[in-house]
């Protein structure tokens, strides 16, 4: 017998021991303990928003179960969502949580994706915003609009053209900005020291860290905020981010830069890879075959989460001013940020070839 | 002026807080849990931490920070013990130290070298929260001075390290640094994407190497197969020549020694991107260089252990400042305690720029528990080396297959693959000819560590370069030699000649006879088989990610070029010149009763055992039969023995929340933890 016979074989076994068991009225996890897999090191972004949620879950679910956060990183958190495809539902204590590094290669047809989203049961989504400022001499001549800019040449330190700075390079590249990306860098804080170092001239970071590093460089006057990249309404249209109400979003900085179009597939691509990677970016999900009554109890309970009257203080330094989702929230966000049209998809393939020799095969 | 207006009362603040019972209280909790998981090798601060995270939050922040910094203090002292004890470097901090601790313990002297070597540690501890304490609140624009440039010269420092531990050929110390910079640059380039030596069919190799394993690799298993061939216990003749007092004696003796590498460790510490990883093998250089008569180093000179532990618990220290300063932690261990830092209280201490002007007594209450527990887990560590120093007088065969168990336990946590262990066992081998054919393997392990920092820093200095000298030729030249950079090439500079003089007399890998030509010719051109197809796959990357293949084109022709001529000598001359150095051939290993391939299968077995069964089943079939039938115990002896490392690792595995490496075993059946 083959070893992947034996596997289909116990995963159908599992699979009947899940329809025969009687109906579990009540969802109690007394005793046990939850695996919330992250698959990114133990020192990113998502590893510190787990152990931001795991402490209050535990505390809403019924029964008060243990909830360790374990790592799983590799292959830049394609291995860990890889391995995440392959589990089944057995008693619902494995949640896992992917983040806008999970979905861009997933969106971009990345040959190490062996992972489908529509196959999993999203139950928390949170996101973020991000804030583009620049040096305060360049600064100087930025008045609304990139008319002004287009004739600077500007340099970024940037982790990779097909990850979360996408979002960006494309944006500065529809203002008609010339920015130069330094490749290699890990994490956005080795941006800002570039920038803080003057080797960089231009950078943006997500909301926590503008607001915990960049936002003392704009009070001591050596960089310029440009632009947010905006947040979504509930009728999905981009308005100014409620964190920074007096920084214009981009789609403003765009209408008001000579020959940017907020309309058309440049746009809609830009778009499309915005809400992937930022609105809601980061989501926990149940593997597939998950029974109703588990996923509404976990649902419940970050609903709890949400609603604890502590929350708001708890959160603001985690999730900002940004709507956490639950529920069918959750998954319209999840659907939103896993789709792209086969226009934007195509329009950004060709753009990270053009400008970047990426090629994804 | 200003600023230490507001220091002084911030610092009496910070003593305030710390001295309470209950922080110091919780302060020792946190140094007894690091003593535990730091004399494991390869597991460290971020197994530590983790284990801590979940009760953080909330937590009142002094508390806190009482029981993390507890923890993550101790790690780089207590890994010494594995380092000194076992030939094993229990991390990237103590690497250089295995250099002169374990020829010590071989000769019986490890309790010396030990408690020289936590004497030198609690001493670093406390000259780098003294440097600290005046130079955080001033720190900001001298980290800032180093730019791209700075680092590089830095990474060119520490590799400049490479001509004092050559060896005696020193080409073939450069070649063995060359391929060990080549083999850090397996897997995905951080700039371009593209793939080196590696393929999408073998998602492991895309990640590269992890350096635990090839720290465990290269030093630990060659030191444990030829021990065990040799079938004696570690120190000679099972005695203990010098207790621990000698030690202190020691560093007594060598205390400016120890206050140089302290500073150096701050230092390097305080810049971020470059982390502990140079910071020992600078300091060991420095130790180097300063010592009249070298011709101890490698085979055990107390100065050796002094100078790289002095630097290591400053550098501690020193990894506050990026992390606390701008939020950009220095090593894995900050970046989970940044994490952890906003979990505590209400979550509004916030590290990054705005630390010193609102959290200024946190920053040094910091400082100084990181001290406090330097000084906690020195004491403790002293205390128990004598007794821990007996180790190395139980005959090996016993030990062997523990440290089997532990390093490849360590190896699969660093990336929880099966491969791991396969890795493991490579690049084990690859240290088992190193040795034997007397080519530097610190110069390799230096390659490697420093291939990442070279690559990255060489490629973002040189588009930012070209970037200014598009603006003006003077800008351009400005940046590229700052008064910084200038001050580093000319130490690099002057310590390559130094070291090139001296290399000669300082041998890494001690005394090792020269034998005939096929062997040492034989394991020659299988390297160079190595690299030429490193260099061709690098050339096959297209132009347009020039950042990817343009790094270990210069590395792969410089080490083929080194190559080629150390051929041509090898065909030139006489067999018995030293290039043939072949440790097989006599000393030690040569008259050692086991040979190598029958000691390295044992390891081997364990891993193909693993493979099936998982590993702690594969673990209780080869404990019980490597006793019974190597170490010749009796049936319950051996029992006895299996089931104790059993437990030590269920024990392990249980509180650090790890599992344990599956096998095609529980591919098909569920199994209850630990077996799963």
């Amino acid at each position: 017998m083959t070893i992947t016979t034996i596997k289909a074989l116990a995963t159908s076994v599992a699979a009947a021991a899940i329809l025969t068991s009687p109906a579990a009225a009540e969802v109690d996890f007394s005793g046990e303990t939850i695996e919330w897999v992250i698959p990114f090191s133990e020192t990113g972004g998502s590893a510190r928003w787990a152990n931001f949620f795991a402490p209050l879950l535990s505390e809403e679910l019924p029964g008060n179960p243990t909830v360790v956060v374990t790592f799983m990183p590799g292959a830049g958190s394609t291995k860990g969502a890889n391995w995440f495809q392959e589990q089944v539902h057995t008693d619902g204590t494995l949640l896992f949580g992917s983040s806008g590094s999970t979905q861009f290669p997933y969106l971009l047809g990345d040959p190490r994706v062996r992972y489908e989203y529509q196959d999993w049961i999203p139950v928390m989504a949170t996101g973020t915003g991000g804030v583009a400022y620049i040096n305060a001499e360049d600064g100087a001549r930025f008045d609304g609009s990139a008319n002004d800019l287009q004739d600077i040449d500007f340099i970024f330190g940037s982790q990779g053209a097909t990850g979360l700075d996408l979002v960006p390079l494309l944006a500065w590249e529809m203002l008609g900005m010339n920015v130069e990306p330094v490749f290699g860098i890990k994490g956005r804080g080795d941006g800002r020291l570039m920038f803080e170092r003057g080797e960089a001239t231009i950078d943006y970071q997500t909301t926590s860290g503008y607001l915990s590093g960049a936002s003392d460089l704009v009070d001591a006057g050596s960089a310029v905020p440009m632009m947010t990249w905006g947040a979504l309404d509930e009728n999905g249209v981009i308005v100014r981010d409620p964190t920074f109400p007096d920084i214009p979003s981009f789609k403003e900085v765009c209408e008001a830069t000579d020959g940017c179009e907020t309309e058309g597939v440049a746009w809609e691509a830009w778009k499309a890879f915005f809400i992937a990677g930022y609105p809601s970016q980061k989501i926990a999900f149940l593997p597939q075959g998950t029974p109703q009554e588990v996923v509404d109890t976990y649902v419940a309970a970050f609903e709890a989460v949400r609603a604890r009257p502590d929350f708001a203080e708890f959160s603001s330094n985690e999730v900002g001013e940004y709507p956490m989702f639950v529920g069918a929230g959750a998954a319209n966000a999840t659907r939103e940020a896993t789709s792209v049209t086969a226009d934007a998809k195509a329009f950004v393939i060709n753009w990270l070839s053009e400008a970047y020799g990426v090629v994804i095969e | 002026m200003d600023m230490f207006a507001t220091a002084l009362p911030a610092l009496a603040d910070a003593w305030a807080l710390i001295l309470q019972p209950v922080v110091l209280g919780y302060l020792l909790a946190g140094v007894l849990m690091g003593l535990a998981v730091g004399v494991f090798p390869g597991l460290g601060g971020i197994a530590g931490l983790s284990l801590l995270l979940p009760f953080m939050f909330g937590m009142d922040p002094v508390l806190g920070l009482a029981l993390m910094i507890g923890m993550v203090a101790v790690v780089p002292t207590s890994d010494t013990f594995s380092s000194v004890l076992m030939g094993i470097p229990g991390s990237s901090a103590s690497q250089a130290t295995v250099l002169d601790g374990f020829p010590l313990a071989r000769k019986g002297q490890a309790a010396r070298a030990l408690s020289a070597a936590f004497t030198s540690s609690l001493f670093g501890g406390l000259v780098g929260a003294l440097f600290l304490t005046l130079f955080i609140v001033v720190a900001r624009p001298l980290v800032l001075a180093f730019g791209l440039p700075e680092m590089l010269m830095i990474s060119i420092l520490g590799l400049s390290m490479v001509a004092v531990l050559a060896g005696r050929v020193a080409l073939k110390g450069l070649a063995a640094a060359g391929l060990g910079m080549l083999i850090g640059t397996i897997g995905i380039a951080d700039a371009g994407g593209s793939l080196r030596m590696a393929t999408y069919d073998i998602p492991y190799l895309t990640d590269g190497l992890q350096l635990v394993i090839v720290g465990l690799g290269v030093f630990a298993v060659p030191e444990i197969v030829s021990l065990l061939r040799q079938d004696r216990s570690i120190a000679k003749d099972a005695a203990l020549g010098s207790g621990w007092m000698d030690g202190v004696r020691d560093w007594m003796a060598n205390k400016w020694l120890s206050v140089r590498c302290s500073l150096i460790g701050v230092v390097v510490g305080v810049i971020p991107g470059l982390g502990g990883s140079v910071v020992d093998w600078i300091a060991y250089g420095h130790a180097v260089q300063t010592t009249k008569d070298k011709s101890n180093f490698g085979k055990g000179e107390i100065r050796g252990v002094i100078g790289p532990e002095s630097s290591n618990n400053a550098k501690e220290g020193g990894g506050l400042v990026p992390t606390l300063l701008f939020g950009i932690p220095g090593s894995g261990s900050m970046a989970v305690f940044i994490g952890a830092i906003g979990l505590l209280g209400s979550g509004d201490i916030e590290v990054g720029p705005g630390m010193l002007r609102d959290n200024l007594d946190i920053t040094y209450s910091i400082v100084w528990l990181l001290a406090l527990a330097n000084v906690a887990g020195t004491l403790l560590c002293i205390a128990v080396s004598g007794g821990i120093a007996r180790l190395t007088t139980i005959r090996f065969t016993y030990l062997a297959p523990f440290l089997f168990m532990l390093i490849a336990f360590a190896a699969f946590q660093s990336g929880q693959n099966f491969e791991d262990i396969l890795a493991l066992f490579a690049i084990g081998l690859i240290g088992i000819f190193l040795r034997r054919f007397d080519w530097s393997r610190p110069a390799f392990l230096i390659g490697f560590v420093l291939s990442d920092p070279v690559e990255k820093f060489s490629n973002q200095a040189f588009q930012i370069a070209s970037f200014r000298f598009r603006k003006s030729f003077e800008d351009g030249m400005e940046y590229i030699f700052s008064p910084i950079v200038i001050v580093l090439l000319v130490v690099t500079v002057v310590s390559v000649v130094l070291g090139i003089r001296q290399a000669k007399s300082i041998m890494a890998e001690g005394e090792v006879q020269a034998g005939s030509k096929r062997a040492p010719m034989i394991f020659l051109l299988v390297i160079m088989a190595y690299v030429v197809a490193a260099l061709v796959n690098a050339n096959m990357i297209p132009d347009y990610n020039m950042t990817d293949k343009i790094v270990p084109l210069v590395i792969g022709g410089i080490t083929l070029v080194a190559l080629l001529i150390l051929l041509v000598q090898m065909i030139l001359r006489p067999e018995g010149h030293m290039i043939f150095a072949d440790k097989e051939k006599a000393g030690e290993d040569a008259d050692a009763p086991y040979g190598l391939w029958g000691t390295l299968a044992w390891f081997a077995a364990l891993i193909a055992a693993t493979y099936v069964f998982g590993f702690i089943l594969a673990l209780a079939g080869f404990l019980v039969a490597f006793l019974r039938v190597r170490a010749q115990a009796p049936w319950p002896k051996a029992v006895l023995l299996a089931a104790c490392g059993i437990a030590l690792m269920c024990v392990m595995g249980g509180a650090l929340n790890r599992d344990f490496p599956p096998g095609l075993l529980q591919d098909a059946v569920d199994l209850p933890w630990p077996l799963t």
